[in-house]
């Protein structure tokens, strides 16, 4: 009981934009499971199956935003390969959802999933020991990115390597992620990936109540995510962190070890995203090494901007929103897709720094930031015209 | 101790003595211009001392040769008679115990002063610590007493960034002090003040220097003046002439370097 | 006296004329013997057709060989057939007169069995020796090189003596000291054999020997002499190391050319990341664009002027250079201008701007591939002895990227555009207060940076598909290039460019082309920890703002 002690304080420092979320959270995650499995198919608020899928897909989303802003809006650590610890969680799970495949696989093999029959291999490699295990393939959802992260981030912020050099350097990582993981003989299904999954802890993947409750997992993990975060950027580490932002040679001078709150952030949001991969994965069905694409990575960040960066509450938004834009022109008009993307890069970045939280909390009553666009204007405009 | 080789005569053969900041032999240089030259001098425990000297005379590079920023190329940093400075990095520095205040003011633009202060306290820089860190009525009283020290109290909630920049200074004049490191280098602190702001930053930096060592560079003769330390004068990367100001404004060497030739 | 000489010459005349009638008799009597019931009738006949060297009896023995030959039933003679539609077409064999047409059932196959074959294509194989086609000889000198079968070592011995072309002769020594290996009973034979091999070197010198070297199960080797084996393991060792020394060099020509490419990929970004400190992930983008602008040229040229088509690609640089240079003054006038000072988000801005520009030209043009004809000058290749091919497409690249590089450092240091851009790069707001129009010289520099981009993307066209995705595939390349080169420096790029092209082609025979890349993106990211500017840093306080 003590802990909704603090909890509840803590959840009332929450900006607006936070606590709102949280409430449509907790909404749908009861309110969703029920219209689709309790309300009849006829009815007009029943919600169908798909829908449960794909909105469970945009929490995970959500969650793999949050975990981006904590690092760039808050550390000015912007990852361009956070796309790869998504990626990896996914594996994570999907090599225990394969595990529990069993015999039930085209080849029939206890043991061995359908590809590595379908290779020739007569065992299972040691790096998928223990993976039919939920405990210990839910250990390695988070173990392994935040050990790649950890790996990485040593060495990146140990030499001090900072801004555009940094994101470049983890769009490398996950290229060179995405050309391993398309090989063959990797052993992770290459460029077909992990998929066919029939169950997970015993429940079947296809039934609605495994759904529903893999959906209200991603709603709870959600809440969770954005709590740790907003635990972080309240405490006097990320005010830490904002300076570094802000002045990290300054921050060094007053004796901060700057390398290690940067490796701090790095690996509790890459262990992030790995969880938002892992509960991507069995509502998707799939995973495979197209994840690791450098462009999914960039991707992240237009939902982060977008949304507001700097906020937690922002970039969960701005996922959802994008990721809805991307459902709706992918069915509607596909090719008019990218276009649309590349123009919200282009506008988010010119004309909306702050991203639509940004828009939305501007002090009551005061006019909106013209001054952009006025500078702007006047670039654009002859000389002593404006 | 060794009697300090260099361009610097001193009666130092005291086996007490022991510097605060001991520089000797110091020579950094960029791309082949010498930043400094066999630069060597010290500085003792509980001084104000003021360092002037031309543009590009090296003030800034052995600020940041001292702070770790730049390794030099030959020569010897000691703080406290024994610790190598030249072998830390910036953060272990700072942690030793030694503070810088930059020439352009570097604060924390988007925090509140109070955060700003609060950064700059003295205490535990771990991660866990700054993680689960609560404030606690004692630190809250230190960063009140810095507060009026520095002439912000009334501003504590505002963001740093809507300062002027004389509050600025002062500001970082207030996390240096917050920090509370024996060694204080302060770099150029009176830049873009008014007359009455450098005044008060005199006093400020006066009042410090009662329980600290502080180092200050410095271009206002006033300012100079006003401090009444023992001045050291660099030229091109080496000392050319130390010892009270008057004695260093009436030396015709100092005269030459500053007036040209 | 006179009547003693006349008579003499009567009988040489009568004589020669006799041997020759005799010639030409016992060769057709030896053709038809060919057509003998009995097996070993025919061997005796087809050794001693191979025995007069004539080459008509080469023809013959071809024939017979392809089961070209046949006898006419009716009179038992033996003709060479050819089909001609439903009947045949018969030939006399030694003169291949046509002698008439028949149908199938009027002729009977000329039978040969295994034995047969094998002494058929030994003789045919040592007639060849003496084919009028020097060619010829050579590839029948070859054949033996490869089979050595010991009875040819006496007749290509002949064949050495009276041959006149030189490059036959070495073939043939060479034919002859390869079978002298198998067979010669003398170890000081066999040496001498293996040091006549060591001359000619290759790599069939090499199986060969290690054939001689192998172990039996017995644990004797192939080649009893131990004097002999010792030769030739050093041959072979020189010739081993000879082969891993070219293919070196082919790995390095290859890495060379990897490297051209990447040059004129990467040095526009070197311009205007290290002049403007802009990342633009749209770069990619603007070589794409100049690819297709390739492909659009081509096209025209197709359509309007195809016998000027070899011209078509002197026509596509400064069309390449003209499109991508303008897309890049758009860019920077319409997008990055807003956010100087500000590289993340430029970054960002310009991301979206590649996939604005992907997605047009995939629009437009299709997301396949398209085809980029290569102009007939730049096809081909040089072949050096040991095998290696050069092709020109990648030797113009090479000498082309070479070129734009040096125009380049021109146009920095010697015109006034140049000066303008160092200027600005060095100290903006000095430059602008010296009446230098800053936001002027940001755009052409973007322009010229993107125009190369469009140049290279004309080279690239030449070996690489052309699709909406080329961009990309050289992105993350060109930004390792400047990375590791340090930014700033066209001299950094191009050693960065060569560094990575040949590390590049040397990890791919070991690792395959894609662990080759990824060690080469490890190392780079190792590299940057050591020195986080690159290669050719700019120091000091300067640089560092």
């Amino acid at each position: 009981m003590e802990h909704r002690g603090i909890l509840l304080p803590f959840l009332l420092k929450a900006p607006m934009g936070g606590r709102i979320m949280l409430a449509v959270l907790a909404i749908l995650g009861v309110a969703v499971p029920i219209l689709n499995l309790a309300v009849p198919v006829e009815s007009a608020f029943h919600v169908p199956t798909y829908v449960v899928a794909l909105v469970g897909k945009y929490l995970c989303f959500a969650l793999l935003a949050i975990s981006v802003d904590l690092i760039w809006g808050y550390c000015g650590i912007l990852s361009l390969g956070h796309g790869a610890f998504f990626a990896l969680g996914g594996y994570a799970m999907g090599m225990y959802l394969m595990r529990q495949i069993g015999d039930r696989g085209v080849y029939k093999h206890p043991e061995l999933p359908d590809f590595m029959v379908f290779l020739n291999w007569k065992e299972l490699p040691w790096y998928w020991t223990g993976f039919d295990i939920f405990p210990f393939a839910m250990l390695m959802v988070v173990l392994v990115p935040g050990l790649l992260a950890l790996l990485f981030g040593f060495f990146a912020f140990r030499s001090r390597v900072t801004g555009v050099y940094l994101s470049i350097i983890t769009q490398a990582m996950t290229f060179a992620l995405l050309l391993a993981f398309f090989r063959n003989d990797m052993g992770f299904g290459g460029n077909n990936g992990l998929t066919d999954f029939k169950e997970l802890l015993g429940f079947n993947l296809q039934e609605g109540t495994t759904r529903a409750a893999l959906f209200t997992a991603s709603a709870v993990a959600l809440a969770g995510g954005y709590l740790v975060a907003l635990f972080i950027v309240r405490s006097k580490l990320g005010r830490v962190l904002v300076a570094i932002r802000d002045a990290e040679s300054r921050t060094r001078f007053l004796g901060y070890r700057v390398e290690y709150y940067k490796l701090f952030v790095f690996v509790i949001s890459a262990m992030m995203a790995g969880v938002a991969g892992a509960l991507y994965v069995p509502q998707v069905g799939i995973i495979n090494p197209g994840e690791f694409a450098p462009a999914n990575s960039i991707e992240i960040v237009v939902w982060v901007a977008l949304g507001g960066r700097g906020t937690l509450h922002g970039a969960a938004f701005g996922a959802v929103l994008v990721n809805f834009a991307k459902t709706y022109l992918t069915g509607a008009a596909p090719d008019f897709w990218l276009f649309f993307l590349g123009a919200l890069f282009v506008f988010v970045t010119i004309f909306l720094p702050k991203g639509i939280s940004g828009l939305l909390s501007r002090t009551p009553g005061s006019l909106p930031d013209l001054s952009r666009l006025k500078g702007i204007l006047a670039k654009l405009t002859p000389k002593g015209a404006l | 101790m060794d009697i300090p080789r260099g361009n610097i005569l001193i009666g130092a053969s005291d086996p007490k003595f022991e510097p605060i900041l001991y520089l000797d032999g110091v020579s950094v240089s960029f791309d082949g211009f010498r930043a400094l030259n066999n630069l060597s001098f010290y500085v003792e425990p509980g001084e104000l001392r003021a360092i002037i000297g031309p543009n590009g005379a090296g003030k800034t590079t052995m600020m940041d040769v001292i702070t770790g920023k730049t390794r030099p190329d030959t020569g010897t940093v000691l703080f406290k008679g024994s610790i190598d400075l030249t072998k830390s990095d910036e953060t272990e520095i700072a942690n030793l115990g030694v503070g810088r205040k930059f020439q352009k003011p570097t604060i924390f633009e988007h925090h509140t002063v109070f955060e700003n202060l609060e950064l700059a306290l003295a205490g535990d820089r771990s991660v866990f610590a700054s993680l689960f860190f609560k404030i606690d009525a004692d630190k809250l009283a230190r960063i009140e007493t810095v507060l009026q020290i520095i002439a912000l109290a009334s501003l504590r909630e505002e963001i740093a960034g809507s300062l002027s920049h004389g509050q600025k200074q002062w500001l970082e004049i207030g996390m240096l002090l917050i920090q509370d490191p024996e060694l204080l280098l302060v770099d150029e602190p009176a830049a873009g003040m008014t007359d009455a702001e450098t005044a008060q930053t005199s006093d400020m930096l006066k009042e410090i220097a009662r329980d600290h060592s502080v180092v200050v560079v410095e271009h206002d003769m006033e300012f100079v003046k006003s401090l009444e330390s023992k001045v050291t004068v660099l030229h091109e990367g080496s000392v050319l002439a130390e010892g009270s100001l008057k004695t260093v404004k009436n030396n015709p060497t100092v005269i030459e370097v500053y007036l040209g030739r | 006296m006179v009547r003693y000489v006349y008579c003499l010459f009567l009988l040489l005349f009568v004589s020669t004329a006799a041997a020759a009638e005799m010639d030409e008799r016992s060769l057709t009597a030896l053709v038809a013997d060919l057509g003998a019931k009995s097996f070993s009738q025919k061997a005796k006949a087809v050794e001693a057709l191979a025995a007069t060297g004539d080459h008509r009896a080469l023809a013959v023995l071809e024939a017979m060989l392809e089961r070209r030959l046949f006898t006419r039933k009716s009179d038992n003679r033996v003709v060479i057939a050819v089909k001609a539609g439903k009947k045949f077409e018969i030939t006399a064999p030694l003169t291949q007169e046509k002698i008439a047409t028949v149908t199938k059932g009027a002729l009977k196959k000329v039978r040969i069995n295994n034995r047969l074959r094998q002494q058929l294509k030994g003789s045919i194989g040592s007639l060849s020796l003496r084919h009028k086609d020097p060619a010829r000889r050579i590839a029948a000198a070859d054949a033996v090189f490869k089979s050595r079968p010991a009875a040819m070592i006496a007749p290509l011995r002949a064949a050495l003596q009276s041959e006149p072309n030189d490059d036959v002769k070495a073939h043939l020594s060479r034919a002859i000291a390869s079978a002298e290996l198998a067979h010669a009973k003398e170890p000081a034979t066999r040496l001498a054999a293996i040091n006549t091999l060591a001359e000619f070197g290759g790599l069939d010198i090499g199986g060969l020997l290690k054939g001689l070297l192998l172990k039996r199960d017995n644990g004797t080797f192939a080649e009893a002499n131990v004097n002999v084996r010792a030769a030739a393991q050093a041959v072979l060792d020189e010739v081993e190391r000879s082969a891993a020394f070219w293919a070196a060099v082919e790995s390095l020509f290859q890495g060379i050319s990897l490297g051209s490419v990447l040059l004129l990929a990467a040095i526009g970004l070197a311009i205007t990341f290290g002049v403007m400190g802009v990342i633009n992930m749209a770069h990619g983008e603007m070589v794409m664009l100049g690819a297709y602008t390739t492909f659009v040229v081509q096209e025209i040229f197709r359509a309007y002027a195809p016998h000027l088509f070899d011209l078509s690609l002197f026509a596509a640089i400064p069309a390449a250079f003209l499109v991508a240079g303008l897309v890049g003054v758009a860019i920077e006038r319409g997008v990055i201008q807003f956010l100087y000072g500000r590289p993340l988000e430029t970054l960002l801005a310009t991301w979206g701007i590649s996939l604005i520009l992907q997605q047009l030209v995939r629009s437009i043009f299709g997301p396949t591939n398209r085809e980029v004809g290569t102009t007939s000058w730049m096809q081909g290749a040089f072949e050096t002895a040991s095998g290696i091919t050069l092709t020109y497409n990648r030797v113009a690249i090479i000498f082309f990227s070479l070129g734009v590089l040096l125009m380049l450092l021109l146009v920095l240091r010697k015109t006034w555009f140049g000066l303008q851009m160092r200027a600005v790069t060095q100290n903006r707001p000095m430059a602008s207060a010296m009446g230098i129009r800053t936001g002027w010289v940001d755009a052409m520099t973007f322009g010229l940076g993107s125009g190369i981009a469009g140049i290279a993307g004309v080279a690239l066209s030449q070996v690489d598909n052309v699709s909406p995705n080329l961009g990309q595939a050289y992105i993350i390349d060109s930004f390792l290039v400047v990375v590791f080169g340090g930014v700033g420096n066209l001299w950094g790029t191009l050693v960065g460019a060569m560094s990575l092209g040949i590390a590049n082609k040397f990890l791919e025979p070991y690792a395959g082309a894609v662990l080759g890349k990824i060690f080469v993106l490890v190392a780079v990211i190792l590299f940057i920890q050591k020195r986080p500017r690159g290669l050719f840093a700019l120091k000091g306080r300067v640089a560092e703002s």
